[in-house]
């Protein structure tokens, strides 16, 4: 994976300084609140109900194992002991002093983490395929890609107060395992006809209140120029995005207002300006950091026999493992939605523990997932089996994924200021419900969504089932969305009717799985029943 | 009017009262002009000659438009005076300055140790802007090889 040079180093170093200093002067009252908040934002910085909460940023969701660990001694020294990996790749912890705040960047920057632009109205950290170098699908890793914008768009001068936060995703496969075209830039790395890789710009995708699916924009930006079409994307969204309404500030409503094809138009004026100007770091710069992402030293002769007779095991192998392109090897991922669990939370002893397991088993590399859950990108099948039991002794074996116990939520009014409803007690409720290994093998793939409020954090618009909390007259209420999916075949859910209190809505979702069941044809997952039978049967089964 | 506190240029300090955009395309043989969010930069690209002083104004400094403004005004040759007014805060001042902002007129004046240490702040840079500085990507590659 990547590794830092001396002015990477010197850059997150340099940050480190610049925000104890911000923290100096609010602490002395230099800085009122209200001017220090936009800038402890853009540091991950957030005043949550309880307590001040810190996102760290964890690059397209690659890890290493020392860094891993800090993440857990991190929660365990300023922290109440966990971390809640998030919905984009990084990790968040809830109960941070703001005194401490600085020493806790000065450990990351120590192990080349940083909380960075991880919010604010800036580019925040660039999300990428979970399964990136070891999946059999891809074309090529995206990460270089993704590293080369991570660095261009770090401390971006013109960018830092952009109209809202921008989201950029960089996926290299046909199977889009990051929601590519809910981001506010989703690129798709693709062979030209030439046989050229490029970079194909899908802009203003999104959630929130108006989810809308990007549309591409660009068919093919050439390696040389990807930088300099980023920047045209951003200039003109810089320019004309709305801030005289937050909730209609996102790019997607400039792109949706504009029309696509203005917005393209403006962008390549700005583009065929910006080429002139040598802002475009060289190849040598993308060919310098390839060879971090270079594959591990894989043996060739690996044997891809598995011992399924423990039946628990070959559960979790079939659900939780996916193929990887080496012969011999598997990426399996740590569900971190145990059964009644808080999505996406791990202990710091459960931290520490992957961070150790990663360099036994997995190369010394660990992926966050957009779905909260933790990747060990590179298993020897041979390992497969003891690595499945030492993480199964710690919590860590639920075998789930993809189904319905692998929920999605959001913090919820628990931990967020902006929430309308607390979102983890029904999703405690919902994977307690749903408990048994059976019931979940019998229903399947089923992705399920869970959001406290319209900002979409939990992305229920994306969910095969999607929740979403609101305020209805003081009184939490859930309403219940079918149909929506975040994958090559993206589509957006709706609603089915009135919504239901924590318990009913809870009815609601054991109903609709009734409906899919009932009616399922042979090889259908419940999006493509829902698909297929629309939504009637399924609000008949609800409210009739 | 409000004083320049930071000013990184050798020439003579222009001081002709600026008017707005509008004024300015209509009619105008001013040589100061003040630039407002909504304002399109590229309206002064014909005059740039004409120009001895571009006001970029910030009414809030979280409204950050006034950035693409100045690299605009750069990225086209302009070399005169560019001047950010307002609301003009500490942690702005090194991301202004490598937009292309060379003075600086805060509406409140700001702690004078703090300002520099602003400016100071980055010994290296990731981006290449209108500042002219060499961006780490260039250093790690002398000679664009």
């Amino acid at each position: 994976m990547y590794k830092y040079d001396e002015y990477d180093q010197q850059m997150v170093d340099t940050r480190v300084a610049e925000f104890r200093d911000q923290v100096r002067r609010r602490l002395s009252g230099e800085l009122t609140e209200d001017q220090f908040r936009p800038l402890r934002l853009q540091n991950g910085l957030y005043l949550q109900l309880h307590a001040y909460m810190l996102r760290v940023a964890v690059p397209y969701g690659t890890l290493n194992s020392a860094q891993m660990k800090v993440l857990g001694d991190i929660a365990d020294k300023y922290d109440r002991g966990y971390g809640h990996f998030t919905t984009r790749q990084n990790i968040q912890y809830n109960w941070i002093k703001l005194e401490d705040t600085p020493d806790i960047l000065a450990d990351l920057a120590k192990v080349e983490m940083h909380a960075i632009q991880t919010s604010g109205n800036c580019i925040r950290n660039i999300s990428s395929d979970q399964y990136a170098g070891a999946a059999a699908d891809e074309l090529v890793d995206p990460r270089p890609y993704a590293e080369l914008l991570r660095q261009w768009s770090s401390f971006h001068p013109e960018f830092l107060t952009l109209p809202r936060k921008f989201k950029i995703a960089v996926i290299a496969s046909e199977t889009d395992r990051a929601a590519m075209r809910l981001h506010d830039i989703g690129i798709k790395m693709v062979k030209n006809d030439a046989g050229e890789i490029g970079c194909q710009f899908y802009v203003g995708g999104g959630m929130g209140r108006t989810p809308m699916i990007g549309p591409m924009i660009k068919e093919f930006v050439p390696l040389d120029q990807l930088i300099t079409y980023s920047e045209a994307c951003l200039r003109v969204y810089n320019r004309y995005g709305r801030r005289d309404n937050k909730y209609k500030a996102r790019i997607k409503i400039l792109v949706h207002e504009l029309g696509k094809d203005e917005y393209a138009r403006q962008v390549e004026e700005e583009f065929a300006h910006l080429l002139s100007q040598g802002i475009e770091p060289p190849l040598a710069e993308l060919e310098r950091i390839k060879p971090y992402f270079d594959d591990p030293a894989f043996e060739t002769d690996a044997s891809d026999d598995l011992d399924l007779s423990d039946p628990d095991f070959r559960l979790w192998v079939e659900r939780n493992c996916h193929a990887h392109k080496q012969a011999g090897y598997t990426i399996a991922t740590v569900s971190l939605k145990p059964i009644g669990g808080i999505p996406g939370d791990a202990s710091a002893d459960q931290i520490r523990l992957m961070a150790q397991l990663a360099k036994d088993y997995s190369f010394d590399e660990l992926r966050v997932t957009h779905a909260q859950n933790i990747v060990f990108p590179h298993v020897k099948k041979a390992d497969l089996y003891t690595l499945w039991q030492k993480l199964d002794e710690a919590g860590l074996g639920t075998a789930n994924l993809d189904s319905v116990g692998d929920i999605i939520a959001c913090p919820g009014l628990d931990y967020c200021s902006l929430a309308n409803a607390r979102s983890i007690p029904v999703a405690q409720k919902i994977s307690e419900r749903f408990g048994s290994a059976e019931k979940q093998a019998e229903i399947g793939e089923l992705k399920l969504k869970i959001s406290g409020c319209i900002n979409a954090c939990g992305h229920h618009h994306a969910g095969h089932i999607g929740i979403l909390g609101v305020d209805k007259k003081g009184v939490e209420n859930y309403q219940l969305l079918l149909g929506g999916s975040e994958g090559a075949d993206t589509s957006l859910g709706k609603i089915t009717g009135p919504g239901f209190d924590e318990d009913g809505i809870v009815d609601a979702v054991e109903k609709a799985t009734g409906v899919y069941l009932a009616n399922r044809q042979e090889g259908e997952r419940f999006l493509d029943t829902y698909r297929r039978i629309g939504m009637d049967p399924f609000k008949e089964a609800i409210y009739g | 009017m409000v004083e320049v506190q930071f000013r990184f240029r050798d020439d003579e300090a222009v001081n002709d009262p600026a008017v707005t955009v509008d004024a300015f395309t209509d009619q105008s043989n001013a040589t100061a002009v003040r630039i407002e969010p909504g304002d399109d930069a590229r309206a002064l690209l014909p005059y740039l000659d004409q120009l001895a002083l571009v006001e970029v104004n910030f009414p809030a400094w979280t409204d950050g438009r006034g950035y693409s403004s100045a690299r605009v005004l750069r990225e086209a040759g302009y070399t005169g005076e560019i001047r950010a007014v307002g609301d003009i805060v500490i942690d702005m001042l090194g991301h202004l300055k490598r937009c292309g902002f060379d003075a600086f007129a805060p509406e409140h004046p700001l702690n004078p140790t703090d300002a520099q240490n602003a400016f100071d702040r980055w010994d290296n840079v990731y981006q290449a802007t209108a500042d002219g500085r060499q961006p780490i990507w260039a250093k790690r590659h002398p000679a664009g090889v």
